[in-house]
Parts: structure tokens; C-alpha cells; sequence
């Protein structure tokens, strides 16, 4: 379902003297469906970076990376956007929302963008909602001023609430107390089942080997040790 | 599927100061897009071009019309082109007062697109707009009161509500939220989310406000000096920005 080959990444500085760095070289990793893929590596290694590459929100400098039959690396900005509101979700640390908007519609949000029937869409929402154990009386509210787990729970509801067939996790498990990451972790394998792609990084270790079918250390993408 | 809009090598210059040059970009349907820069940077100029208000010196800007297919508006007629304006585009105003007609009541703002069109009939058009109103949250008590009476916010919303009655496919927004508090800003925002969503409408928003294109905008152009220095997809451009200009940008707000 992913499929990275030869993925480079540089950043250019133009106002720090036009400084060139490289910070990733022939990178590579293949997910199949129903396969949970956990990335590692120091802090700084690139693990974050290269989860950017494949959501699109970095440009690769050199490489291929399909995810389905799309290149994310090669790929119009209509065909990312298409791609992104049909086949890949994404679980990011932060919140990023409009302010005001009631949790329930945030979380409705990738149902509506797909043409669902608003009520419908909020339904299975509030569903997702109680599922990751979000009070009731916070339906209505913004999420924005929400405690840091309640945020990451609603993230996490919004790109479960969808069944994408592919998933990038960043660290969903992070600030959850036990009973929640439970829940999460009941979220990834039911995913799993379904037969989604996940690339994940977790740092909570028990989290990773639960759910990881096999990890790859992105310490091997790092320019000099290409 | 053709794109709703196309623009090829844009430009418009003010005697020898360049008010925009080689702007080229498609807009396809349901997509929104964001024109950010400075001010003085070309973005207003170019927003006037496309929508017809300025007559550009070179340059296309073809729209896929519904009887006829893709046209060029620039060297269409003028009467074609202000039937556009009537049916199938929209034009938000940064001061609601320069899109509103002041001494009118808030439902006669929205009903007189509505006859502009053809529409005859009292009760209907007092019926939609009515709609209209609520749609953009005003309420309805508000019909017959005068948009002067009305708060910032409201008159924006109000502005909306008259661009939007007719049902046109593509909205053009100079600033829309500038000049408004925070908390009202962000209820417009979301009120233009759901009615691009509802209504599969394309929009071109230009803006200096890079927090407000992250939450409305699918793709993004950057402007300086009047040139297209950047585009990509928002987020894109925003976290890996490749041009010295948008990195300068992106660095100077305090957080997006």
C-alpha cells in the first residue's frame, strides 16, 4: 500500500546564507495493507521528517513514495488533496482547528468532505467520540480549549472516523492515561484488521511492540551513513 | 474534468510600477485558493484582474462557462462579463459597506441579486433571503433593519449572504476577515468552510493572514513585487517553504 524508494530530503536556508542541508538519503520502506509499520530512531533522526514527506506537507528532494497509486512525491496539490480525503489519514500531535467549532463537527469533518449525510456523519462522530471517552457535555464545545489528552483524543477520532486505507500515526498514544491507550491501541488493531497501512511512531515502547509488526530504524536514511 | 477557472500570464502595470506580471494558475472545482504577500505585493491587483473589476494589460483568464464552456473573460464582452458577475461569480469586499448597499434594508441586499437574476416574486425572494439570513446567522428579526445598524461582523456576514443567494460556482475574496475581531473572524471562518463544502463552491481568498488560508485554503500562491514567487498545497508551503520570501514570512508570524 506505501511504497518509498530513494527518498532524499534537503532544506535550503535562503536568509541563513543559502545554507543546504541534508538530512535524509535513500530512504525506503514498504507497508502492506493490514501491516503497522513503527518508525525509530533518535530524536532528530528524521522519523518525523519522513512521516511529512509521505502525508506531503514536506517536498522530497529525489525518490518515489506511492502510497496506493499515487506518487506523493511527484503529484499535483489537487491530486495530495484528493488523495488525502479519500485513502490517507493522519494522526498528527497537534490540534488544528477553527476556532468554535463544536468537537462533534471536528471530528465529523473528513465524513463531510467525503459527501456524507451531515447527520449521519455526526452520528458515527458522537460514536467515535464516546468511544475514546470524551465527556458528552464536550460535544458541543471547541476542542481548543480542551486539556492536551482530550486534543489528541479528538485527533485521533477524526482519523479513525473515516477508514482510510492508509494511516500515518505520530505519537498517538503519547499523553493518554491507561484506560485511553487501551482504547487507541484497540483502535490501531481493529484497523489493522480491516486491512489498513499504518506507519507509526511511538516512543511509548509497550505501545510499539503491541501493535508494530516490524520497525525500521531511520538512523539508516541519515546522508553519511548512505 | 476541466478546470473552472484558468488564468495564463496575467499582468497589469500602473505606468512603469508593475501592478502584477506572468501570473498563471488553474482553479478547479470545490477547490479554494489562498494569494498571500504583503501589501503592495500584487495580490489585490491581481484578485481586481481576474474578477473583471480591473482590465489587465495581457493575459487571460478563461472561465468554464455553463453554456459555452471555457471563454476568455478578458476579451469577452461586457455585458457577457457583467452577466458573470450577476450569475456565476461572487466578489467579497474587505468593507462590507464597499459590497452592500447601505441605504437598503438587509433583506432588499439579498433580494436584489436575486431580481438581477430574474427573480420576480415578493414572497419567494423574501422567503430565500430570510434563508439566507439565517444561514449566515443573522436573525431573521433583522430583515427590514438597515446594514448600517449592524456590527462589523454582521455586515460581512450579510455581504456573504448577498454573494451567495444566487448560487455562483466562483467567490473571490479580498481580506475577508481583516478588520474583525478574532472571535468573529473565526465564526466566518467556519461559516465560508461549510458553504464552500455545501455548495461545491471554488474560491480565490486573498489574504495577509497566513493562520487564516492554513484552516480555509487547499492550495496557496505567494506573492512579492507583483510575481508569483511560490504554490503548492497550503500545508506545504506553510511547514517546507522553498522560497527565501516565503521563509521569511512564514518565520516572522508569531505561529500559524
Amino acid at each position: 500500500m506505501i511504497r518509498i524508494e530513494g527518498v532524499a530530503k534537503t532544506f535550503t536556508l535562503h536568509n541563513q546564507g543559502g545554507a543546504v542541508i541534508e538530512v535524509m538519503r535513500g530512504a525506503a520502506l514498504r507497508v502492506a495493507a493490514g501491516e503497522c509499520v513503527g518508525l525509530v530512531g533518535a530524536s532528530g533522526a528524521g522519523k518525523s521528517t519522513l512521516m511529512r514527506m509521505i502525508w506531503g506537507n514536506y517536498l522530497a528532494a529525489a525518490g518515489r513514495i506511492m502510497v496506493g497509486d499515487v506518487d506523493v512525491a511527484q503529484a499535483a496539490p489537487r491530486g495530495i488533496i484528493a488523495l488525502r480525503r479519500e485513502t490517507l489519514g493522519y494522526v498528527s500531535q497537534f490540534l488544528r482547528v477553527v476556532p468554535r467549532v463544536p468537537t462533534v463537527d471536528v471530528v465529523a469533518e473528513p465524513l463531510l468532505a467525503l459527501g456524507h449525510d451531515e447527520e449521519a456523519a455526526r452520528a458515527q462522530a458522537r460514536a467515535m467520540l464516546a468511544r475514546l471517552n470524551i465527556p458528552q457535555t464536550l460535544w458541543a464545545l471547541s476542542p481548543t480549549t480542551f486539556s492536551g489528552g482530550e486534543q489528541q483524543r479528538v485527533n485521533i477520532a477524526r482519523g479513525f472516523v473515516h477508514p482510510f486505507p492508509a494511516l500515518l500515526l505520530d505519537e498517538p498514544t503519547a499523553s493518554l492515561d491507561a484506560a485511553n491507550r487501551e482504547v487507541v491501541l484497540g483502535l490501531i488493531a481493529a484497523a489493522k484488521a480491516r486491512g489498513a497501512a499504518i506507519v507509526g511512531i511511538f516512543h511509548d515502547e509497550d505501545a510499539r511492540a503491541r501493535v508494530c509488526d516490524r520497525l525500521v530504524d531511520v538512523t539508516a536514511f541519515a546522508p553519511q551513513a548512505a | 474534468m476541466t478546470p473552472l477557472l484558468q488564468v495564463r500570464d496575467l499582468g497589469k502595470s500602473y505606468g512603469r510600477h508593475i501592478g502584477c506580471a506572468d501570473v498563471s494558475l488553474d482553479l478547479w472545482p470545490g477547490e479554494v485558493m489562498g494569494i498571500v504577500g504583503e501589501s503592495g505585493s500584487g495580490k489585490s491587483t491581481l484578485l481586481a484582474c481576474m474578477a473583471g473589476h480591473v482590465v489587465p494589460d495581457r493575459g487571460q483568464v478563461i472561465f468554464d462557462t455553463r453554456a459555452d464552456g471555457p471563454r476568455d473573460t478578458v476579451s469577452m464582452s461586457e455585458p457577457a462579463r457583467r452577466m458573470l458577475g450577476r450569475t456565476d461569480w461572487a466578489f467579497v469586499h474587505q468593507h462590507a459597506r464597499d459590497g452592500l448597499r447601505m441605504g437598503v434594508s438587509a433583506g432588499g441586499n439579498v433580494g436584489e441579486r436575486l431580481m438581477a437574476v430574474g427573480a420576480r416574486h415578493y414572497g419567494d425572494i423574501r422567503a430565500t433571503a430570510t434563508d439566507w439570513l439565517g444561514r449566515v446567522e443573522i436573525d431573521a428579526g433583522r430583515i427590514d433593519d438597515r446594514p448600517a445598524t449592524f456590527s462589523g461582523g454582521m455586515q460581512q456576514r450579510l455581504q456573504i449572504a448577498r454573494n451567495l443567494v444566487t448560487g455562483p460556482r466562483l467567490v473571490f475574496m479580498d481580506e475577508p476577515t481583516g478588520g474583525l475581531d478574532v472571535s468573529v473572524q473565526a465564526r466566518l471562518l467556519d461559516l465560508l468552510r461549510g458553504l464552500v463544502r455545501r455548495m461545491g463552491l471554488s474560491a480565490v481568498i486573498v489574504t495577509h493572514d497566513l493562520a487564516v488560508v492554513r484552516l480555509l485554503a487547499d492550495r496557496l500562491m505567494v506573492m512579492k513585487d507583483g510575481r508569483v514567487v511560490e504554490t503548492g498545497l497550503t500545508d506545504q508551503v506553510l511547514d517546507d517553504p522553498q522560497h527565501g520570501y516565503t521563509q521569511l514570512l512564514v518565520s516572522s508570524v508569531l505561529q500559524v
